[in-house]
């Protein structure tokens, strides 16, 4: 009795030093994406709040097992590891919407360019880029 | 010109400088004083600089926007520039400029958006398998949703008129099947008048259509989920506001043909 209770606390001392050095890991490694501004600020301060949200929780793992309970899971680590999931879910769908808008930004630059080009090339002179090969003779190739 | 309007011929073109002198040249001849759009869709080629050799207002993309893409831009050019028709045309030789006027003819009298339909009487235009059950199935849907009947809705050869052309060079699907499909559905959904009329297509002069089944069933699932994505998403406000031509038409004869 008193050597599987010793067993599960060393299991837990184990974890603990597993998510701590995990969660300091992450909260520094977005520190100094922000620091080198590689982040916008709308994806700063949200992986910010999660890295603030995951480091303490690292040291800690049993700190929500109360929440836990309440809510009907079985441990503090369970509820994480589904917050978790739906955290990076929601990003994700976060993302393919960000991209697509993007994509639909970008196609609209585009066409204006090309708008601009063709109306450059007809009252201005622009050239028009030559990508092949070989002479282009109406005559001939009628 | 044509009876007074601005008729331009938007042709999406990826690397087509082998086709694109042969169908130019037909335009000019059957069609004298239409304008033709040649959108070069980031050809590799020397599709553009043939396309300005012979006479044809040229765009070229920076980048390849697929046929969808190239022909939101062709709608969106000729809103721009006012024209009164745009008319959607394969630059690869299959569709023939000899049915212009009688899809003018159809939009002057009846229509905000004409298709040039194969399977509808005129040439021998076969197809077998999952492609032919997905063209059926397209045919049926679109048929109730435009409440006419259309036979062939993966056309690439429609005429549109301006509220047509206005109303695509604001909202225009550019995904695969989308510009062909949804921009139907669309247009439908917002009660503008689509009919088609019967033509004969021609061999391509290049390229070899995909007859592999594996292909026809992705073709198949695609154009399903395209279809069932068309009916249910909603049309932005600014779009639905535009107004089709037969509608103003049925409000007021005196203006039809005028708009």
């Amino acid at each position: 009795m008193c050597l599987t209770h010793a067993r599960k606390a060393r299991s837990i001392v184990q974890l603990s030093v597993l998510t701590s050095i995990t969660g300091v890991l992450v909260l520094v490694w977005i520190l100094e994406l922000l620091r080198r501004q590689q982040l916008r600020e709308k994806y700063a301060a949200l992986w910010l709040g999660i890295g603030l949200v995951v480091a303490p929780l690292g040291f800690f793992p049993r700190l929500l097992d109360s929440t836990a309970r309440r809510l009907g899971v079985a441990s503090g680590v369970s509820l994480v590891l589904f917050a978790g999931f739906l955290l990076v879910l929601l990003v994700c769908v976060h993302l393919s919407w960000e991209t697509s808008r993007l994509e639909a930004e970008t196609r609209t630059l585009a066409e204006d360019v090309a708008m601009m080009r063709a109306h450059l090339a007809e009252h201005h002179d622009f050239p028009i880029a030559r990508t092949g090969n070989g002479a282009i003779d109406p005559e001939v190739k009628a | 010109m044509i009876d007074g309007k601005r008729v331009l011929i938007i042709l999406p073109a990826w690397n087509e400088a082998d086709g694109l002198p042969k169908i130019l040249r037909e335009i000019q001849q059957k069609l004298p004083g239409v304008d033709t759009l040649v959108v070069d869709d980031g050809s590799t080629d020397s599709t553009a600089a043939v396309a300005a050799a012979y006479g044809s207002k040229v765009a070229q993309l920076p980048y390849n926007l697929g046929v969808g893409g190239a022909m939101r831009f062709g709608y969106r050019y000729a809103h721009l520039h006012d024209y009164d028709v745009a008319i959607q045309c394969d630059a690869d030789g299959q569709h023939d400029p000899a049915y212009v006027p009688a899809l003018l003819e159809k939009l002057r009298s009846e229509a905000d958006l004409v298709i040039g339909a194969r399977f509808a009487g005129e040439g021998s235009y076969k197809v077998r398998g999952p492609r032919a059950w997905a063209m059926k199935l397209l045919s049926v849907v679109l048929s109730r949703v435009a409440k006419t009947r259309l036979t062939d809705t993966t056309s690439g050869f429609k005429a549109c008129n301006k509220p047509m052309i206005e109303f695509f060079s604001h909202w225009y699907p550019v995904e695969y099947l989308g510009d062909t499909i949804e921009s139907m559905v669309g247009a439908a959904r917002c009660g503008f008048v689509i009919r088609q009329v019967p033509v004969a297509m021609r061999e391509r002069t290049t390229g070899t259509p995909s007859a592999s089944p594996i292909k026809a069933t992705i073709y198949l699932a695609r154009a399903g989920l395209v279809l069932l994505l068309a009916l249910i998403r909603r049309m932005p406000a600014n779009v639905k506001a535009i107004e089709p031509a037969t509608r103003t038409a049925a409000r007021r004869p005196e203006l039809i043909g005028k708009v």
